[in-house]
Parts: structure tokens; C-alpha cells; sequence
């Protein structure tokens, strides 16, 4: 029988495949759904090597799965470094992996990209919750909006996300993610103030008043916007964990895995072991479980479980161990995961001798936290602060989310690691202030800013299980005064 | 160890938090559990409830249950993101309860089928009746007939397909 790791039967998403299309992957033609990405059409069939590794040619798996890592960079028709995890599936491409680093083509080998020039009053890069709410925020103010987003589907890590969320009917508690994210993609594709450009990676600030935007699909395309403000709601990507073969095909980060049975509905093994009981390792442990995957068990080195207890408890009802004081050794296997070792630490987090457990597992998953995706920002030069409580570098701003390059604000998780409902308050906030500072803004606006802001800070964030979030926000915030003194500014300058 | 430690929450670590009805109120009729421990900031519950039953001090609240207003109707079982409120009825006569929960896998479960019935930490008790489901966006609120001296253990139930 053909090998298949589609889902078929879930208990939360109906998977909506598209029509049958057919590609090439290294000669061999390869059977797939609209709608999947190359990446997870081929995991779907049971591939697990993507590329091998420039020095010594270890194969590598895929570990993000959503276009923020270099594991899964193949030529596609011809160009390198595609990241395959965000690139649709088409009739009749062909498809082969990196074996070290590709040889670039040489510019008369290629099809010419023509440059085109748009101007705008905000431009939103990246489609996730924050993004979505700016964008819809921003237009219903009278602003026109253009919106970018790397992916060719909108919502960025809301489509994977299954479980109900948290919070307040107004910001879609009770909603799935995916549901919130269908419903925010619908309205923001209709509104007439808005143009979207999915497939679209912005590549740079320059100048001081132009963002470049390779849009790769339908046609390939300079796209160079001009914008009077820009919301970068960028997010964030998964840290790696060092230890024996932590590169190996199998361990992946927990949200890529996330990403393939939610998203595609491919499921990514049969049996995992997941490092790392914050929420996201717990939620995404009982994701697997409703994927059918096995979880063998959930290793924590802290004495205390990170994550919420709801989601501990509702892994522990069906049997799953939460191991906190223990870590991964190595994981085990010729090409892929075949096993992983575990063991107890103690109270300096130092492996205890003799305690090692093996673990018959095909899936190791990384959820020891995220980082703030700040590329964009560091290229356009803003200033950045290592914040650890919020996940890294992350840039400066001001209560209204503007950094330290005027008009360019961030929100979301690229402003530190929180949630979706902080994430749709701050892109809400992010684009009030737009709209205000160009002139946009009414009465109204204002008011409504100093509601959301004083809900986010003096209600939202003072529950005691986001403390730590909250501290790592306010280091991060700046006043007006300080901000324009950090821009090189006079107090009291314009 | 407590429930931070182990992810499974002890009766009297309930009890401490105010979180579980009188043994009177018990004997009534069906009433909710809520096993929420911590203060959240979410109060989905407190919107779900027809009865007006659950309130919150603020947004991050653990939900206060007032136990006269609730009558163990479970919709708060369906609404809950956290999978956390259950509704125990211990008023029957007999040696059995009943415990309505929420339940989030494949196959359905379907009314008169037989289940393995699930303590906090996953080992089974035995096994139990499904008398009534109904779902609401993708879970489905399952009540199953319980043996009466495991109202208070069961919280989850397992299909065999």
C-alpha cells in the first residue's frame, strides 16, 4: 500500500482538500491536493529529508514549517531557496532538494521581475492576528491599507491553532483559531480599502520610506510600496535546544508539527515525545493525541509545569506523563528519528547519572519557547533590547507601538512572545495610532485607544499566569520623551 | 506535589479554593465543578451560563460559582476553553452518579455506548454508560453513568473505535 500520513478523520477540523494536482520531486511525479504546501505533501507521503547540511551532509528535516527556518530550502523550477513549507503545490512544477548551499543562477538565466510601484498610507507586513486587526482597523479609519504576508494563506499561526481560545467574547474568546482566523482573512479580503499580496516576503526598509516586497505568486514581482506608516506584525519563530543530534529528521519544532496536522492535516508521526511543558508543548500534545499520534511523554526541566494547568490536566485525563526536572539527552537514529533518551536533572538542571530512559519515538518536538521574528526591524535599523521574559530582541516602542523609526510600529508577538488576544488588542492600538498621528483618527479613536490600552495593561495583563509577559512589555516600552531622545530628537523637537 | 507539579488537582485543593459545592448541594441535583484553579484571564463561562450562575470579579477571576442559581444544564462544559468545568449529579438513588464532561476525540461517542471511564491522571476506573451527548462547536458534552464513589474521579471517557 502507498504510504499516506494524511488525516482522514478528526474530531475538531474537517479538511478541506482541493482538486488533485501533480508535480515532480526529483523526477518521480508526486500526487497532491490543492491547497498543501510542496513540504507537506511530501511529508504526506512519507518523506523526511529536505536538505543536507553544507560541511558534512547531515540530512535535515523540517522543523518550522512556516517559511522562518532554512530546513526545507529546495529548487523549485529552477530557483533556489525556496522555502517549501510556504510554497503551494502546482500542476507540473518540479521540486528538488539542496545538498549544501545552491548555486544561485546567474541573472541572464532567469526571467526578468518586473518593478512596480505602489504608494499607500499603511502597509501591513504579516497576516497573523495582530496584522489582520491592524489592517481591518486602519481601513475602517479612512485608511487605505496594503497587506503583505509571506504565506499564500492568510491568518498566520491562527490556522493551526484548534483549541478554543481564551479570553473575552469581544476578542473571539470561545472561537477556534482557525475559525477566527477564516472569519478575519474573509473581511479583510472584502473591504475595499484593503489590497492584499499573499506569497509576498518584504525583504527591506529603505531610504527611510519604501519597503520592497518580492511577491513570488501569481507573477513575480518587485513590489516597492511607499507607505506614510507601516504596522510590521512579523511574529515569531520557535528556539532550537541543544543536545546530541537535535538536528536529526524528526525533531521538529512543536508549532511545525502543529502546523502539518492542523493545517494539512498530515500527521507528523506515530509517536512523539515532546521537550518542554509551557503552553504550547501542552497544547500541542493534545493536538497530537486528536491527531492519533502517540505521546509518549512530555519532558519539563523545571520542577514546575510552565504552562497553564487546564492544559496539563486535560493531557494527564488521557494518560500522557508530564516529566517536570527532566530533559533530553539525544535523540537516536540513522535519517530520522528512530529514539530518544531521556533523563532526570537536578537542582542545577545538571543530567543525574543513571537516570536515562529510552523512548521508542519517531518524533521528537521542541517547545521550549519563541522568539520575536525582528528581521525586519534589525535591517531597517531600529532599536532593539533583549528582553528574556519576552523571548528575545525585540524593538523599543512607545505605548502606542511606535518604534524608534517614526511611523513604523510593531505589534504582536515580534513586539515579545504573548498571545493571540494581545496580539488583535495590539494591532488594534498599532493602527488607532496610525491613524491618529497621519490625521485620520477620530474622537472616537482616541478614546477607543485609551480603553484597549488601559484593558491590555490594567486589566488583561494583570492576571498573575501572564506576569512575567507583562514585566518583559514594560521594559520594552518607552515615553514619548525618551523615545525621542533615543531618536537622536530634543526634547520638545518635532 | 501539588496540582502545578503534577497537572492533576486533588478534591481538597478544590475544597481550599472554593471551588466545590457542599455535600448538600450535591445531594440536590446536577451542579457544575469548575476545575480552574488559577486565575486565567478569560471569562468565557460567565458569558455561557443561561442562569447567570458564574461571576468574576475581574477578567483573570476564578469563576464563583453560585450554587442555588446553577442547575448542572453543562453548557458551561461546551464553552470552557480550558476543558475544565464538569457537572456531577450525585442526587440519584442507587449506587450510581453521573458525570457530564467534555470530550474532544474520535470516534463520537453515541448515547448507550459503553466507555472507559478516566480519573485526573488517566488510569481507567472502569467502565460506564454514555445516557446522554450533545456537542457544541466540535466538542461534544458527554454525560456517562458513574459508579457513585467515582463522581468525584472520573473526568474524562475513552471510545474504542
Amino acid at each position: 500500500m502507498e504510504i499516506d500520513y494524511r488525516i482522514y478523520e478528526h474530531p475538531i477540523i474537517r479538511f478541506k482538500r482541493g482538486r488533485r494536482v501533480r508535480f515532480y520531486f526529483e523526477g518521480r511525479v508526486v500526487e497532491a491536493y490543492e491547497g498543501e504546501s510542496v513540504l507537506a505533501a511530501l511529508y504526506a507521503i512519507g518523506v523526511r529529508v529536505f536538505t543536507w547540511s553544507k560541511k558534512l551532509g547531515r540530512p535535515r528535516g523540517a522543523f518550522c514549517m512556516i517559511g522562518k527556518c532554512s530546513s526545507c530550502f529546495a529548487v523549485v523550477d529552477g530557483v533556489p531557496n525556496r522555502r517549501i513549507c510556504i510554497e503551494p503545490v502546482r500542476e507540473g512544477i518540479r521540486v528538488e532538494r539542496q545538498r549544501g548551499l545552491a548555486e544561485i543562477p546567474r541573472v541572464e538565466d532567469v526571467e526578468p521581475v518586473e518593478t512596480v510601484n505602489i504608494e499607500t498610507d499603511l502597509l501591513v507586513v504579516g497576516g497573523g492576528p495582530a496584522g489582520l486587526k491592524a489592517a481591518l482597523t486602519a481601513a475602517d479609519q479612512g485608511m487605505d491599507v496594503v497587506l503583505v504576508d509571506s504565506h499564500y494563506r492568510l491568518g498566520g499561526q491562527l490556522v493551526k491553532q484548534t483549541h478554543k481560545f481564551f479570553g473575552s467574547k469581544e476578542y473571539f474568546g470561545g472561537k477556534r483559531g482557525f475559525q477566527v482566523a477564516e472569519e478575519l482573512s474573509k473581511k479583510v479580503l472584502e473591504h475595499p480599502r484593503i489590497r492584499v499580496y499573499r506569497s509576498s516576503e518584504a525583504y527591506g526598509f529603505f531610504d527611510n520610506k519604501v519597503v520592497g516586497v518580492a511577491v513570488k505568486y501569481p507573477k513575480p514581482l518587485n513590489l516597492v510600496v511607499k507607505a506614510d506608516a507601516v504596522i510590521a506584525s512579523t511574529g515569531a519563530m520557535e528556539k532550537g535546544l541543544l543536545f546530541e543530534n537535535n538536528d536529526l529528521p524528526g525533531v521538529m519544532g512543536a508549532g511545525g508539527a502543529q502546523t502539518l496536522m492542523n493545517e494539512y492535516g498530515v500527521r507528523p508521526g506515530d509517536k512523539a515525545l515532546v521537550v518542554g511543558a509551557g503552553n504550547v508543548g501542552l497544547i500541542v500534545a493534545y493536538q497530537l493525541l486528536q491527531a492519533g499520534v502517540k505521546v509518549e511523554a512530555l519532558v519539563e526541566i523545571m520542577p514546575r509545569i510552565g504552562g497553564w494547568f487546564v492544559h496539563a490536566a486535560k493531557l494527564r485525563r488521557y494518560g500522557v506523563p508530564i516529566l517536570t526536572r527532566h530533559t533530553i539527552v539525544k535523540a537516536i537514529g540513522e535519517n530520522r528519528v528512530e529514539a530518544a533518551v531521556i533523563t532526570r536533572v537536578d537542582e542545577n538542571y545538571r543530567p543525574i547519572g543513571g537516570s536515562e530512559k529510552k523512548l521508542d519515538v519517531d518524533l521528537v518536538l521542541i517547545s521550549i519557547g519563541l522568539t520575536p521574528d525582528t528581521r525586519f526591524f534589525s535591517q531597517a535599523g531600529a532599536v532593539l533590547k533583549w528582553i528574556p521574559e519576552l523571548g528575545g530582541f525585540t524593538p523599543i516602542r512607545t505605548r502606542y507601538l511606535e518604534t524608534s523609526i517614526e511611523n513604523i510600529y510593531v505589534a504582536g508577538d515580534a513586539s515579545g512572545i504573548e498571545e493571540a488576544t494581545t496580539a488583535f488588542i495590539e494591532g488594534e492600538i498599532a493602527a488607532l495610532s496610525a491613524a491618529i498621528k497621519l490625521g485620520y483618527g477620530s474622537k472616537e479613536a482616541v478614546e477607543r485607544r485609551e480603553k484597549l490600552l488601559s484593558y491590555l495593561w490594567d486589566e488583561y495583563r494583570l492576571s498573575p499566569v501572564v506576569s512575567r509577559a507583562r514585566a518583559g512589555k514594560l521594559k520594552a516600552t518607552v515615553s514619548e520623551e525618551e523615545m525621542m531622545l533615543i531618536r537622536g530628537k530634543k526634547f520638545g523637537g518635532v | 506535589m501539588g496540582f502545578r507539579e503534577t497537572g492533576v488537582i486533588k478534591v481538597g485543593e478544590l475544597e481550599r479554593l472554593g471551588l466545590m459545592p457542599s455535600r448538600e448541594r450535591l445531594k440536590k441535583g446536577p451542579v457544575v465543578i469548575a476545575e480552574c484553579p488559577e486565575e486565567i484571564p478569560c471569562n468565557i463561562c460567565v458569558d455561557a451560563c443561561p442562569f447567570k450562575a458564574i461571576s468574576m470579579d475581574k477578567i483573570y477571576g476564578i469563576p464563583r460559582i453560585d450554587w442555588d442559581k446553577c442547575i448542572g444544564c453543562g453548557v458551561c462544559v461546551a464553552y470552557c476553553p480550558g476543558l475544565a468545568l464538569f457537572v456531577v449529579d450525585l442526587s440519584k438513588y442507587g449506587d450510581k452518579a453521573y458525570v457530564t464532561l467534555p470530550h474532544e476525540f474520535y470516534p463520537p461517542p453515541r448515547k448507550n455506548m459503553t466507555v472507559k471511564l478516566l480519573s485526573r491522571d488517566g488510569r481507567v476506573l472502569g467502565a460506564g454508560r454514555v445516557v446522554k451527548v450533545w456537542s457544541y462547536n466540535n466538542t461534544w458534552v458527554v454525560t456517562v453513568e458513574v459508579p457513585k464513589e467515582y463522581a468525584m474521579e472520573v473526568r474524562g471517557i475513552w471510545v474504542e473505535e
